[in-house]
């Protein structure tokens, strides 16, 4: 079976280690060979959170430099810094709305046009799939459900063998019923944008 | 019902590496566990922690590792199957107990983990912990995904019970928190209580009784070397001339990068899973049917080196090789990537890697270092001695999330090197200089091995000021209890013990009692304590915030704004205090209102009195 190596970047918070865990559970429940690797502990106060998945004949729980298939980015900055994760060959869906680290409020560096990352991004990697992500999630009415909107645009973006049914029967398992509907929402306008 | 208490064998769950071993262990009938969290090893205490809730599991987070050793040595020697769990460096606290555990030995069986953090993801050194198990001659296993990981801990109790010895199961950070899949097996029913057998002449280790135990232990670990040899977790795959050997999260990348090489008929690779005693037998046959030979191994040069005196000792010469090939050095983890170009340049095959992308039109990107909470009880507590003692002081610090009090604006952690050292350091400090000194250190690490620094610096009478940075929980590894905490919100019976008289009866005479949110009578608090000549103790308490929203003890507060018509930006705020809540807007402070928790220490900081509560 076709092996695929996904990474998922993202700040503290912003829910990327649910995403990768659920995406896991989806693939288990396909008897698609998968491990998911998450980064714990101190890295999670405000700092970066990454985590993979890797689907298919492989072992190896995390990706080197440039192996990444899908680079999955929660924050501009953050998927143009992980960037060297990607090949040419590589499609990153990436979310749009910032969010300065508080190092550029004490004028430590400057942060980046989102514009401009988005260019550097498209100049590079094969396929660039740009959303604002927490836009979407403010109009389904629940903030956190970004991890969502990004499930949805990478499931759209068709680069994994994993199908928007598979992945709502474990989103339906596994969320809080007042947090449902909204999540669903959240993963259908994600998958749409994606499209 | 706990999702690892499912009576369902044969099911297949995704689990969290260390959620793997806590399964292992009560499927293996464990029935007595102890602790001191420490990254990557903390998912496994707070599984159990769960599960004793609900079953007869006793389980405890002890003040520290050495103590949980010994608490779980006592119930091990009295027939209880016992599981102790802590990071690589609380290994070295618990190393005392370790030693001579060995000697006794155990009835019931005992696992003790022991998680390694190569890369130092959490961790303030990236020491190999497998030198322990050589230094204490008791056998070692190490994993290579979540199955064995489940699998080896029920193995690991049947093999301690049979030998009589603790056994160490050493994990990584990688496979510690990896998720993959494991199937279930059969739980056994929780033994509540034993019978301890006197045999003063075995467990009392007076120097006559552990002469013969030494030898003893030798024995068993001739015992252990048989089984090694003879077990499965040690293995040769494949029976090519291109010898590689692997142990732990690395035996993946060396699987992976033999499939990706197409080169599966011309290795064979030693697999170490049950990698101390080290199977002689196996590594002698590996040698013989191999021209060259690879070592992958994280870290220290250890497997290597055995293979090289076993190869010595048996008239190999074959060329045997690790650390120094492509890019296999001693630091941090190891990466697919980094192993398979290793491997193809060991053995001379051609492949291509994946070609890197040109980055150099990226410009310098600002830093995303990790940061106190908003509204985090210690940025107000930094400030307010900060104040004070301003920055010709020595701040010897501690490990918590308070550690990241080094970074700027705070910048007020001067020496760190292990738990409770900020407390003992301090006293080699006040003494060697003319510095002011002030120590900082968390409640959870007071408890853990502060104390005796205290002792250590009354009765010394040495002089300077600790501070106990009191927010109610072991908050950096994920909002533990321990014996200063009020455990009644959370419905725990646990006897709480108070700091403050803790203090007192040490006999430090000069005490605060402070609130950080109130920055003036912590300013004059820290004042007062600078003037005093002696050891000053304050004791900042205030509830971590994230804790007290997990545990319903928040007290909701009106978030901030800035008065942008009051504003002169002078950006006291932003330059003192650097909360995540606050960021630029333009060249203008705006406090984003849902990460602000109305702590109003910004407030009380800005000279212009620009920062209100929002009106409801």
């Amino acid at each position: 079976m076709e092996t695929k190596r996904l990474v998922f970047i993202g700040v503290g918070g912003q829910g990327n280690l649910l995403a990768s865990r659920l995406l896991g559970e989806a693939a288990l429940s396909m008897k698609i060979p998968t491990v998911v690797s998450e980064i714990h502990g101190m890295a999670q106060r405000g700092g970066i959170v990454e985590s993979a998945v890797l689907l298919g004949d492989v072992t190896s729980p995390i990706v080197s430099n440039a192996e990444a298939d899908v680079l999955i980015g929660f924050e501009p900055l953050e998927t143009l810094r992980a960037l060297g994760k990607c090949n040419k060959d590589t499609v990153v869906i990436t979310n749009t709305h910032a969010l300065p680290p508080f190092t550029v409020a004490i004028g430590q560096g400057a942060y980046p046009p989102v514009e401009e990352s988005l260019r550097l991004i498209r100049s590079k990697a094969k396929k660039v799939i740009a959303l604002d992500g927490n836009a979407i999630a403010e109009a389904v009415g629940n903030p956190l459900a970004l991890n969502m909107v990004m499930l949805g645009a990478l499931i759209g973006s068709g680069t994994i063998p994993i199908g928007a049914k598979e992945m709502k029967k474990v989103l339906s398992t596994s969320t809080k019923k007042a947090f449902l509907e909204s999540n669903l929402k959240a993963f259908d306008m994600g998958m749409e944008k994606a499209n | 019902m706990h999702k690892l208490l499912r009576d369902t064998p044969g099911e297949e769950m995704l689990l969290l590496g260390n959620e793997a071993i806590a399964r292992g262990a009560l499927e293996a009938g464990v029935s007595f566990t102890t602790c001191y969290p420490g990254t990557p090893s903390s998912e496994i205490p707070e599984n159990f922690f769960k599960i004793s809730r609900e079953t007869d599991l006793y389980f405890e987070y002890s003040t520290n590792e050495k103590v949980a050793m010994e608490v779980a040595a006592g119930a091990a020697v009295s027939g209880l199957r016992t599981m102790v769990t802590m990071k690589h460096v609380g290994l070295n606290v618990a190393a005392d107990p370790l030693m001579t555990l060995a000697y006794v030995g155990v009835r019931g069986g005992m696992v003790i983990i022991n998680a390694d953090d190569p890369s130092l993801f959490s961790s303030q050194n990236e020491q190999d912990n497998r030198y322990y198990a050589r230094l204490s001659g008791l056998p070692m296993l190490e994993p290579t995904n979540t199955q064995e990981m489940k699998d080896m801990t029920v193995a690991a109790f049947d093999l301690s019970e049979e030998l009589q010895l603790p056994v160490i199961i050493r994990t990584t950070t990688r496979l510690a928190h990896i998720r993959g899949p494991v199937v279930l097996g059969e739980l056994k029913p929780i033994k509540t209580s034993a019978h301890f057998q006197k045999k003063p002449f075995h467990f009392v280790t007076v120097p006559a009784v552990s002469r013969n135990l030494h030898k003893l232990l030798l024995e068993r670990y001739d015992q252990a070397s048989e089984k090694s040899d003879s077990g499965s977790y040690n293995q040769i795959i494949g029976d090519g001339k291109w010898g590689i050997v692997a142990n732990g999260v690395s035996f993946n990348y060396v699987s992976d990068a033999v499939s990706d090489l197409g080169i599966k008929d011309k290795v064979s690779i030693l697999k170490l899973g049950f990698s101390w005693p080290m199977p002689q037998d196996l590594c002698i046959r590996f040698l013989k049917q191999v021209d060259k030979v690879l070592v992958i191994e994280e870290l220290e040069p250890i497997n290597e080196n055995e293979l090289k005196a076993i190869a010595q000792e048996n008239g190999i010469l074959i060329p045997i090789k690790g650390k120094g090939v492509g890019a296999l050095s001693r630091l941090y983890e190891y990466d697919p990537g980094m192993v398979r170009k290793a491997v193809a340049q060991y053995f001379g095959v051609d492949y291509t890697p994946y070609e890197m992308l040109d980055m150099s039109d990226i410009p310098q990107l600002p830093g995303r270092p990790p940061n106190l909470c908003a509204g985090c009880p210690h940025r107000a507590t930094y400030y307010a001695v900060k104040q004070v003692y301003g920055t010709d002081a020595i701040y010897p610090t501690d490990i918590g999330c308070y550690t990241l009090g080094v970074l700027p604006p705070i910048s007020m952690a001067d020496f760190v090197i292990c738990m409770g050292s900020s407390v003992s350091s301090g006293c080699g400090f006040s003494k060697a200089t003319d510095q002011k000194v002030v120590s900082f250190i968390g409640d959870s690490t007071f408890f853990h091995s502060g104390i005796t620094g205290l002792v250590n610096a009354v009765h010394n009478n040495h002089k300077f000021t600790l501070v106990i940075l009191d927010n109610g929980t072991t908050a950096m590894t994920g909002h533990q209890i321990h014996p200063g905490v009020d455990t009644a919100p959370m419905g725990i019976e646990r006897t709480r013990i108070s700091i403050e008289n803790l203090v007192r009866g040490i006999g430090v005479e000069d005490i605060h009692v402070v609130k950080p949110f109130k920055l003036k009578k912590t300013m004059e608090a820290v004042k007062s304590a600078m003037e005093y000549d002696g050891i000053s103790v304050i004791i900042s308490q205030e509830l971590c915030p994230l804790f007290a929203k997990a545990t319903g003890q928040f007290k909701k507060a009106r978030p901030f704004y800035i008065n942008h018509s009051k504003c002169k930006n002078h950006r006291d705020c932003i330059n003192l205090l650097a909360c995540p809540a606050m960021y630029l807007d333009g060249d203008r402070v705006v406090i984003d209102k849902n990460l602000c928790i109305g702590c109003s220490v910004c407030a009380q900081v800005c000279p212009e009195n620009a920062i209100l509560p929002l009106k409801a």
